[in-house]
Formats: C-alpha cells, structure tokens, sequence
C-alpha cells in the first residue's frame, strides 16, 4: 500500500528565498511560493497507523498541518486558478537521507510493517506565468536533473526492486586487440586511460597468458586515474623556459616534497605519507591537515559536489594515523560572477549564483551537521570559472601522538565500516580526470552524490572509540576510487582478499565491478586483528553504524577479490602501484608580454577605493560566513568576523582545540589567480606570502608553520598549460626554502577545462596555498579591527611598483606586468620582527595588505573598529623595482599588492618600544586613528585624494553580497 | 582533612548528529561536576540508567539530521522509549537543561514548557528563524524579570543571574512560538519565561537582536518547576574569555557569561 502524507506550514508562509531567487532570474510575475513536504510511504500501514505517523511524527502540531490519501499523488497536479504545482523527488537510486530517519521515527512510534519512505518537495507557485517561464523556473532553481525530477503521475515513485544480479564473469579481450581496439576499450568504457597506459596493461596480460576481467581494468583505471595517482605531478617533465631546458624525473619530489625533505624539520610528523600531513601540537597531541577539491561534481551538482567535497576531505583527517579528531573546516571557492548575463551561459552550464548557493548550503549543511567548525576561507569570482567552479574544502583534525601511525599487519581482517554501498559515484575518480563537455551531466550523472553528514559523525564518533580502545592496526578512508584505491593502497605491501559479496548494499542489483568502483559516501576500512574484531565490531553496533568483515590481509602482495568465491580480480600489487608507464611530457612557459598602462594619476582616488571595496572579490563575505557554524566545539579565539560589531574581516584564524590548555591552532589560506595570469611563480609566492602574513597577523609566528599546496589547472597536455603549473611549483619550492615553511600534503586538480561547441575554455591555473601554525599561548593573538582612537598607524614593509594583476587596474579593466614579487628570506625576517613586537603587547591591530594595498587593508581597519583614520602616502617606504626611472604616484601607493607588508595600530605610549622592536624593518608611520567617521588620505603632495567616511567605505564592502 | 562534597552526576546525553557533547560535558567538569556522555541506545539497552545521574543535559547538534523537524524524532524517542524513566527522574526532582537542539526536543517531546498549574500541556514550538537560513551570531539575552517586573522567572538554572549575558546562537529552527496568547500569558505568569534576546543596551529588539523571530523574544524557557531548562544560544561556548568575539578589543569579563548556568545546575542539585 501507498500512502501519501502532506505537511504545510497552516499560515501557508511562503519561502521568501525561493521568490527572490525566482526574481533574479528576471520572470516578475511571480507573487508567492509555498512549499510543503511530501512523504510518500510504503508498506502495510493501517489508517490509524498513517494517522498516528502524519500527525505524531511528521508535523509540528503548532505551526503545519497535515493530509494524507492512500495513492502517491495528489488530484490536482496541474495548474489551478494562477498556481502551479511543482513536485520534485529524487532519481531513483540517489540516497535520500531523509528515509532512514523517519523509518526509525515510525519504528520508535511503534508502527510496523514500514517497507520504504519517499519524500519529495511540493512548490505552489502564485501569480502571472507562462509555460515557459514556469519550466524556466523549474530547470533552473526547483531540482537538478542529474539527481531529481519532477513527479509527472504515479510513476514517478518507482518502488519497484531493481533486478536481482546473476554473477556473470566479464573479461575483455585485450591480449588481441590491436592500439585502436584498445583506445575504443578505454573510452567507451570511461577509463581514461591512455594509449600508452593500455598498452602496458595488454603487455601485462599478455605475459600472464590470459585476458583480463573488467573489474581489473577498472581497478588500473582508478588507481592510475590522474585523480588518485597524479601521474602528471609525479610524472616525467621535459621542461622548457627562456631557451632553458630542464628534465624533471618527478617534478613533486623535485619541488614540493624537496623542499619539505631539505627542511627537515623536527616537528613535522608525517608528510606526503597519509591521507594528511602530521606537525606536533604540544607534549601530548599532533594535528593533521589536508586540502581538497571536488570541482567536477560541483559543477554538475552545486549542493551534492560540495557536500560530499566536504565530506570526503573530513575523512583524510579521520584516515589519518589511527584517526584524528576532524576540528575545523577551512573552504575556498572559485566561481564565476553571480552578475553573470542568463543568455551569455553556456550550454548545461548551471548559473554562477546558483552554483554558489547550492556550493555554501552543502559544505553548510556538512560541517554545521558535523559539528565542525567553518573557521575561514574565501571566495573568488572570475568568469573563467563559470563552466568549472572551484570548490576547495580543509579539514583540521588533532590526535594522540601515539596514535599518529598506522602499519597494517597480515592475517588482519579487513572490515568496513560506515555507510552501505550503492552505484554512487561510479566513476567519479576517472571522471574527474577528465575535461567537463555539455554531456557531462548526462554521462557522468552517477559519478555525483549527496552525502549524509550523520552518518559520517556516526562513522567518526565510533572510529575514536575504537581508536582509544585499541581495537585495529591502520585505517583509510574510501575517497575517489571508492573501496578500490582504499583495499589497494592498505593492501599495497602485504596483499588483500576482498570477497566483494559480503559488502553491505543500498539495494540489490550491483555487478561485482560496481561494488568495487562504488564511491558511495562516508565509509572507511580498517584493519583489525582476527582477536579483536568482535569487540570492534560490537563498538559499531551499539550505536547504529554498520561494520563488516569483508576480507583478509595477505602474504601475496596480490589484489584478490572475489564474488560467491569465484575469482574475479587477481592483480600483482608490484603492478597496480608500480607499473604506470613512465611518460615524458612537454612543458614550455615563456612569459607573456603584458604591457603596463599609462594613465594620469587621478586627483580624487575615493571613488577607485569605493570600487575595489565593492569588487565581488573584496567585498564582505558575511552572508557565507554566519551560515557556517564557526563556534562549535567551543574552540574559536579568532573568529571569522571581528571588530566592534562583529562584521570587520579577519585574517587566519586562531582555535583552542583543548578545552583547558592555551596552546592553539592557527589556519590561513592564500589564493589570488590574476597574478598566475603575469607569472605563476609569483602567484605561488604572492599566496605562499599571503598565508604567512595572516599567520603573523594575528599573533602567531613562523616557528613551527607548515604547508599544504593544491593545484587546479587546465589542460596539462598543453606545453603552455603544463609550463604554467612547473612554473608555479618552482615557486613553491624556492618560497618554502626561503620561508623555511615545509609542505606537509598537497593535492591537484588538472584538466579543470570546459568545452563549448568546439573551443576549449580553461580555468587560470590557480594554486591555493594553506598554512598552519601551533600558538603557544592565544591569549597574546590579535586582531585586524582599529582598537582605540588616537592609535599611531604604521606600515610595515616596503612598498615597490607593483601593480600587476592588481584590483586598482582591475578596476580600469587591465592586467598590467608589474606583478608583485617576493624575497622570501627577507620577508621571513620582518615577519619574525613583527610577530616578536606583537607577543610583547606592542601592538594593538594587525592586518595584511593584499587585495587593495594600503587602501583598502586601512579602510577595513577603520571600519572594523568603528574608526576614522588619516594616513599619509609620503610616509609611506617605497622603492622603484619595474620602473625604476618612473615617479612614485598616489594611486600606486596607495593601491600597489606588494607582497610582506602590513598596517599596525599602535598605542602612542609604545611609540618607542615598537619603533626600537622593528629597527632594521622598512616602517613608515603614516598616520593615526581618529576619534570621529572621517577616513582621509593625503598624497604624495600633501593635497587630499581620498575623503571618506567609516561609514560610507563600509557600505560599499558590505552591500554587494548582502542577500 | 577537608571533606570532599560529592559531585553531582552529569548524563550528557548523545545520539546520531549530536554535537556539542564534548564542550557540553566540559562545561559542567568545569562547573564542578562529574560528566559523561551517554548514548540514547545504552540508556535504551538499559546498559546505563537514567536515575544513576542527578543532572540531565541534552546538547546541541542536529540528531537524525533534523530530518523532519528539529530534535523531532529524538523528542519522539524519548517520549516513547524512555518515558517511564523520565518521569521518574522529573518527578525525583532531578534536574534538566536543553541547549540549542536539546531544547528543540525537550519541546517537542512535551517537557517544555510542560505542564502548568492544573495539569494542563502548555504547547509550543521552535520553528524556521524568520531569516529562512541557519545564522551563527551572538546575543544580548536579558534575564526575563528586568523587563517585565513582577514576573520572576522561577528557573533554578539562572539564579542570581541579573545582569545581560552574551552567549553565540548558531540554529536555523529557533523561533519560539507558544500555541496561542493563553499559553504565552501562562507562561509569563508562571514565571516560566527566562531569558528574552535583547539589543546591547538592554532593549527589545528586532533582527539581528532577535536572531530568529522569537515570540516576545523569548530565548529560553524552563518548566514550572523551574528545573527543567532549555535556551537556544549556548552557554557552554562561553567559558572563557578568549571566546568571546571582542576579547582582543578588552571587552570580555574574567570569565565567560555562560560558566554561571552550569554552576547554578551544579549548585541546584
């Protein structure tokens, strides 16, 4: 039997966001929409029983009411008196969260015979309409075909059991097939692979005398997927720059991870070996950190991509050692601009406003259900990401220094635990190797997922029980590639037997290859002594989690899987993890001839400061940021937003993860792509830069301060794209020297490119750069806000020519050359000054000049302390470096990005001790802080050229995402 | 020797999704308690018993996801899976707190506001903030008697508290709605009213003070007892000073605001 059950709010309170949403996709007829939830529940429930689940469980007797009928839809499905109808429901097959909840809930109820639980989505829309405008609306703002429809009759909600599956051993034929069968073999079957790559596989074969099956082949296509093996990173670079060549053998170990290695530093715990990198926090803990990406999924599904974006980097952390405890999250996006014109998108390409609520209500509704803290991050707009956004997400997590390694141990069972398995994300580790088409949606549509953040807290609550108890000897998470990169990479030194039958699933109907490749969400493998296994598993059952043995760790160094005991997978781990075919490829990069403008200086420069506090880069991200729980667990010392009305911009963030010790953590990030567009090494540098001035900001140092880089770029089979991408990592590998940073784990992303018709467009190779950093004592952090009038205002750093790729041209619509550079061990030094003049109380306020220089680095100051403030430009330590015959302006002043420079509120009672604390540093003190709203800036020639307020200046960076 | 008072019991209760157990559980060690966390299913199992404990916190999170409607099907589970032991533990005058989502099920499984003078269920809500979006902010909350004087809030939780706390609330569902005017007029009366959000001088106020929409801006009620408590910001994020937003500009106090509840808790008992 079918029930249907219907609650609606009784004032039929409509949904302000989704009319708004509906406005802004320029249709005006539209006067109200009311939404009401749909159950949909099957089973051999009496009407007494449905009456008791409606009204007990299902509705808030205060605010909604309810209905039921014993059929799935409604009569009236069509548009009655200027109202439409619109019911949205998930695909079948998508895992709809809701389910499991309200099944217990019935089953707490005491109602039984519950078989299965639909819910769906009922939008009443009111007003003038056309049919058109109506399937615009639905298209564009109600659901996501790629995982819900629009339920159209009773069909809609399929409850029909999928076909049973009858084993049937597939094998592919490749010792006969010649280089040409062998590129169809991979792209039909969405593999990814290379010729060469194939090839290599057929030889493989060939030896063994037999052909393979095809969950070996998929086995091979995950595990040398660009996504789980980064082949390219890895890979062999025959590099050419300014008539120079060089070969890399693998250009990570020759850059990032050398860097690391000839650093050395005693803190660092683990680094490029687990799913995150290990630095010491105190006596007693360490803490983990990795970044991620999941830009593919995103760019299909917005809400789905991020969420599981999120969730699949809180399980590195989770997989790291024996299991840490995920603390904060940190997530940096890139989409295009949320004005972008509806009729310049391309084909099935959802629109950048869209992509970026759906992006913040998922890593939103992760993390906040997670409870884990969003403490920072950033958000960038540039129309090159409009086909393929960016979604980086961090997670944080803090362990028992003896729990910080893993050894799996043979005869060790192999048990997984968490979430059951369903065809999610099939393919999703080699979809994201590849390039985004108008297709994508359609072919990829399994590869996206939701994901369910309870479940994961499930997962991590009983993980760290069973840590503390000591019950198993190594564990990883399932990530792309599913249980196949996981059961490999654990498996990788002594061998693993997986009988795939005994893994939990969804529902029935999977191949054994689908169970394999499976990327469903929130699970993890552990390895467990055969004498403990029963205690672990009694961990996982008393609290609703699913855990189950479902193999073996071996002495035969050989992947075995096998379905109701027939063989189906025998792969030589030497093979799978060694036999990737070693490639030369081509980099050439040459920089490009950017021309500086020449323009007059403008006399008044407070419109171009107004404009650049507004640019969607710049501008108040407050209306992401209270979405994100940013407090829980209590740790929070530097929060996001600060200042006297909690709403100035913050630069890293500071948590005191142990609730009764000082020590803290400190988290930045550093990102700005339009330097990449002049030079990507100094784009890595500049963020490198960036990421360690929010550290010092705030009061930490550079003692103990690590690294994580991630890169997104283009097509890197282009020599100019991959150029780009040596480039950068030459960066990161001088700037870490220099610093004396390490890297501790890193990712990357490439082929983030997207076709329409037949032009290739591609991201700007972007590098995000995260630090982080041990406080010893919080209670000496600062923040950015002006603290008190009267405050002298300095500015530490000095101030070169360098306005390339900065906001000030952005904002005349041009590039420019003068890119800002770095001299790392120079700036190491005045950041240590500077942190040391900090920890002794001699500052009040710290910010960073970046977006904006010393314009928009001072207005923020004001604003966020509720300050007006006057700063000289003459004061200002400056020197020639591009244009060393040129004059020094006050727009170039103002508004140059160069890198190591920060504006420091001091009292004038500590005039000299900081002034004696940063001898030997450039400094100018360029004015002061001001008891009344006026915000003033005076030129080079004592004139005024910019005259402001507080009050004005903060409008300006407050209202263009203030939705 | 000094004779050591024995130290209440704390049961923080956990289920899947809850999490703000740990700080939750801190608070109360702080406070001078004793804490530990349990999971519904071993109170359920009888593996732990509710009447070993003196105090019980439900804590923050989103249990069951909030599928269905905050603390739902939680509320719903303690109602009909550990009803007798509830009683019980209410009517031994045991003691009660709900923050953030556990006052979301302590209202919706009926023990807020709960019965009032005649037995009667007062019925009541937390629902959708009237910004239509989950929102971290902190709040001015006043102790309910400062503004409407004559009615003393009788909530054992917030004795003695007489000037305005400033706690973070994080919740999309906090809106607090009485059934209808009769319930609200008892609950004032009753002294059932305890803290309303206010603007930082103290006066009521609309959004962003108001941070959901709240009825009478109410932000937290107790039962007519006054033992059974549930607010929706959270005390327990507020120990310390360094947790408070402008501690760098000088304006935090020695201690948190929240630290007093749980003291009081741990005094009551």
């Amino acid at each position: 039997m079918l029930w249907r059950v219907e609650v609606c709010d009784k004032d039929h309170g409509f949904d302000s966001g989704v009319k708004r949403d509906i406005e802004d996709l320029g249709i005006k007829g539209v006067e109200s929409v009311e939404v009401a939830q749909v159950y949909i529940i099957k089973g051999g429930i009496s009407r007494s029983g449905i009456k008791r689940i409606a009204g007990e469980l299902l509705t808030d007797p205060v605010t909604q009411a309810y209905s039921f009928r014993s059929s799935p839809i409604t009569d009236r499905n069509a548009r009655v008196r200027k109202r439409a109808v619109v019911e949205v429901t998930y695909n079948a097959g998508v895992m709809d969260p809701v389910e499991e909840s309200v099944k217990k809930g019935i089953l707490d109820l005491g109602v039984k015979g519950v078989e299965s639980v639909k819910t769906a989505k009922k939008y009443i829309i009111g007003g003038n309409m056309s049919t058109g405008q109506l399937k615009t609306i639905s298209e564009k703002l109600l659901f996501n075909k790629v995982i819900q429809h629009v339920v159209t009759g009773p069909d809609s909600y399929s409850f029909k059991n999928p076909p049973q599956y009858h084993f049937k051993l597939i094998t592919v034929d490749l010792p006969g097939s010649s280089d040409k069968d062998l590129e169809n073999i991979s792209k039909k079957g969405q593999l990814f692979l290379s010729l060469a790559e194939m090839r290599k596989i057929r030889e493989y074969f060939v030896i063994l005398g037999r052909k393979p099956t095809d969950v070996e082949l998929e086995t091979l296509a995950q595990t040398w997927s660009e996504h789980c093996g980064h082949k390219t990173f890895r890979g062999m670079i025959d590099y050419e720059s300014a008539g120079k060549r060089r070969l890399y053998n693998n250009l990570l170990k020759e850059t990032i991870m050398k860097a690391t290695a000839e650093l050395n530093k005693p803190w660092c715990v683990s680094v490029f070996k687990d799913n995150s990198g290990v630095i010491r926090f105190d006596g007693k803990y360490n803490i983990c950190f990795k970044a991620e990406t999941h830009n593919h999924p995103s760019a299909i599904e917005p809400y789905g991509g991020a969420n599981t974006g999120l969730g699949g980097v809180i399980r590195d952390p989770l997989g790291t050692g024996l299991g840490a405890k995920p603390i904060l999250n940190t997530d940096v996006f890139c989409f295009g601009e949320p004005d972008y014109e509806f009729n310049r998108l391309p084909k099935g390409v959802l629109h950048p406003k869209r992509v970026m609520k759906g992006v913040v209500a998922g890593v939103r509704d992760y993390g906040n259900k997670m409870g884990i803290p969003t403490v920072n991050g950033a958000v960038l707009f540039d129309n090159r990401y409009v086909g393929n956004p960016l979604v980086y997400c961090g997670n944080v997590g803090i362990m028992p220094k003896d729990k910080s390694f893993k050894e799996v141990e043979s005869g060790d069972l192999v048990v997984l635990v968490g979430g059951k398995t369903g065809r999610d994300g099939i393919h999703g580790a080699t979809f994201s190797s590849g390039e985004l088409t108008s297709e994508s949606e359609q072919v990829s549509a399994q590869a996206v997922q939701i994901g369910n953040p309870i479940e994961e807290k499930k997962v991590a609550d009983c993980i760290l029980k069973a840590r503390d108890l000591n019950l198993y000897d190594a564990i990883t998470d399932c990530g792309g590639g599913g249980l196949s990169s996981a059961g490999g990479e654990m498996g990788e030194k002594t061998g693993v037997r997986i009988d795939l039958d005994k893994i939990p699933l969804k529902y029935e109907g999977l191949t054994y290859t689908e169970i394999w490749i499976s990327e469903a969400q929130e699970r993890m493998v552990l390895s467990v002594p055969k004498n403990k296994v029963n205690k672990l598993l009694g961990v996982f059952e008393k609290e609703d989690v699913e855990a189950t043995v479902i193999g073996e760790f071996t002495r035969t160094k050989k992947l075995g899987l096998f379905y109701k005991g027939k063989k189906v997978c025998d792969l030589d781990m030497s093979f799978l993890h060694d036999g990737l075919p070693r490639i030369v490829r081509k980099a050439k990069w040459s920089r490009p001839k950017r021309v500086e403008p020449r323009f007059a200086c403008p006399k008044n420069l407070t419109p171009s400061l107004l404009k650049i506090l507004s640019d969607w880069n710049v501008c108040s991200k407050e209306w992401i940021i209270r979405q994100y729980d940013h407090e829980v667990q209590a740790a929070s010392v530097v929060k996001p937003l600060v200042g006297v009305n909690n709403d100035g911009p913050s630069d890293a963030a500071v948590a005191r993860p142990v609730l009764n010790s000082d020590k803290g953590v400190i988290i930045s990030n550093g990102i700005n792509p339009r330097y990449g567009d002049i030079d990507p090494y100094w784009m890595a540098a500049s963020n490198i830069d960036e990421a360690l001035r929010q550290i010092i900001a705030v009061g930490g140092d550079l003692k103990e301060v690590a690294l994580l880089d991630n890169f997104c770029w283009g097509d890197t089979d282009q020599p100019s794209q991959l150029g780009g991408l040596v480039r950068a990592a030459q960066g990161c590998y001088d700037m870490s020297k220099g610093f004396q940073a390490p890297f501790i784990s890193g990712k990357d992303s490439l082929h983030n490119e997207y076709i329409v018709g037949k032009k290739r467009v591609s991201i700007p190779g972007t590098v995000l750069i995260s630090a982080i950093s041990v406080a010893d004592d919080v209670k000496k952090c600062i923040t950015m806000d002006f603290k008190e009038a009267g405050d002298l205002i300095y500015v530490v750093g000095m101030t070169y020519d360098e306005l390339g790729g900065s906001y000030y041209y952005k904002t005349r619509g041009v590039l420019g050359n003068s890119v800002p550079t770095v001299d790392a061990k120079r700036s190491r030094t005045l950041m240590e000054r500077l942190s040391r003049a900090i920890k002794s109380g001699l500052v009040n306020a710290c910010h960073d000049c970046s977006e904006g220089g010393i314009g928009v680095a001072a207005a923020e100051m004001a604003f966020a302390g509720g300050f007006g403030a006057e700063i000289k430009l003459e004061k200002v330590p400056f020197k020639a470096k591009y244009d060393t015959r040129g004059k020094r302006r006050d727009d170039l002043i103002l508004f140059s990005e160069s890198n190591t420079r920060f504006i420091v509120g001091v009292s004038p009672e500590k005039q000299k001790g900081f002034e004696k604390a940063m001898k030997g540093a450039a400094l100018g003190l360029i004015g002061g802080v001001l008891d009344d709203k006026y915000f003033a800036v005076y030129g080079l020639g004592g004139g005024i050229v910019v005259r402001t307020d507080h009050k004005e200046l903060k409008e300006a960076w407050q209202a263009p995402l203030r939705w | 020797m000094v004779a050591i008072k024995s130290r209440p019991k704390v049961i923080v209760l956990r289920a899947a999704g809850t999490n703000c157990d740990m700080e939750t559980a801190f608070a109360f060690e702080h406070a001078g308690a004793i804490s530990e966390a349990v999971h519904i299913n071993q109170l359920v199992s009888g593996e732990k018993k509710l009447r070993d404990y003196h105090i019980l916190a439900v804590p923050g999170g989103f249990t069951y996801g909030d599928d269905v409607g905050s603390g739902k099907i939680l509320a719903n589970e303690l109602k009909y899976k550990l009803a007798g032991d509830l009683e019980k533990f209410v009517g031994a005058g045991k003691l009660i707190i709900g923050i953030c989502n556990g006052f979301q099920v302590l209202v919706k499984a009926g023990l807020l506001p709960g019965k009032g003078a005649s037995g009667e269920q007062l019925a009541a809500t937390l629902t959708t903030n009237d910004t239509a979006r989950y929102e971290d902010r902190w709040v001015h909350l006043k102790p309910a008697k400062g503004l409407n004087s004559g009615f003393q809030s009788k909530c054992l939780w917030t004795k003695g508290i007489e000037r305005m706390i400033y706690i973070p609330a994080a919740h999309g569902e906090g809106k607090f709605i009485p059934k209808d005017d009769e319930v609200l007029g008892k609950l004032w009366a009753n002294g059932q009213v305890v803290f309303r959000y206010v603007d930082p001088y103290g006066k009521l106020a609309g959004f962003p003070w108001n941070p959901n929409g709240s009825v009478d801006n109410i932000a937290g009620v107790c039962d007519i007892t006054g033992r059974i408590f549930g607010l929706m910001p959270h005390p327990e994020r507020h120990l310390f000073a360094s947790q408070h937003p402008r501690w760098t500009r000088g304006e935090a106090h020695r201690e948190g605001d929240g630290i007093s509840i749980f003291r009081n808790g741990v005094k009551s008992v």
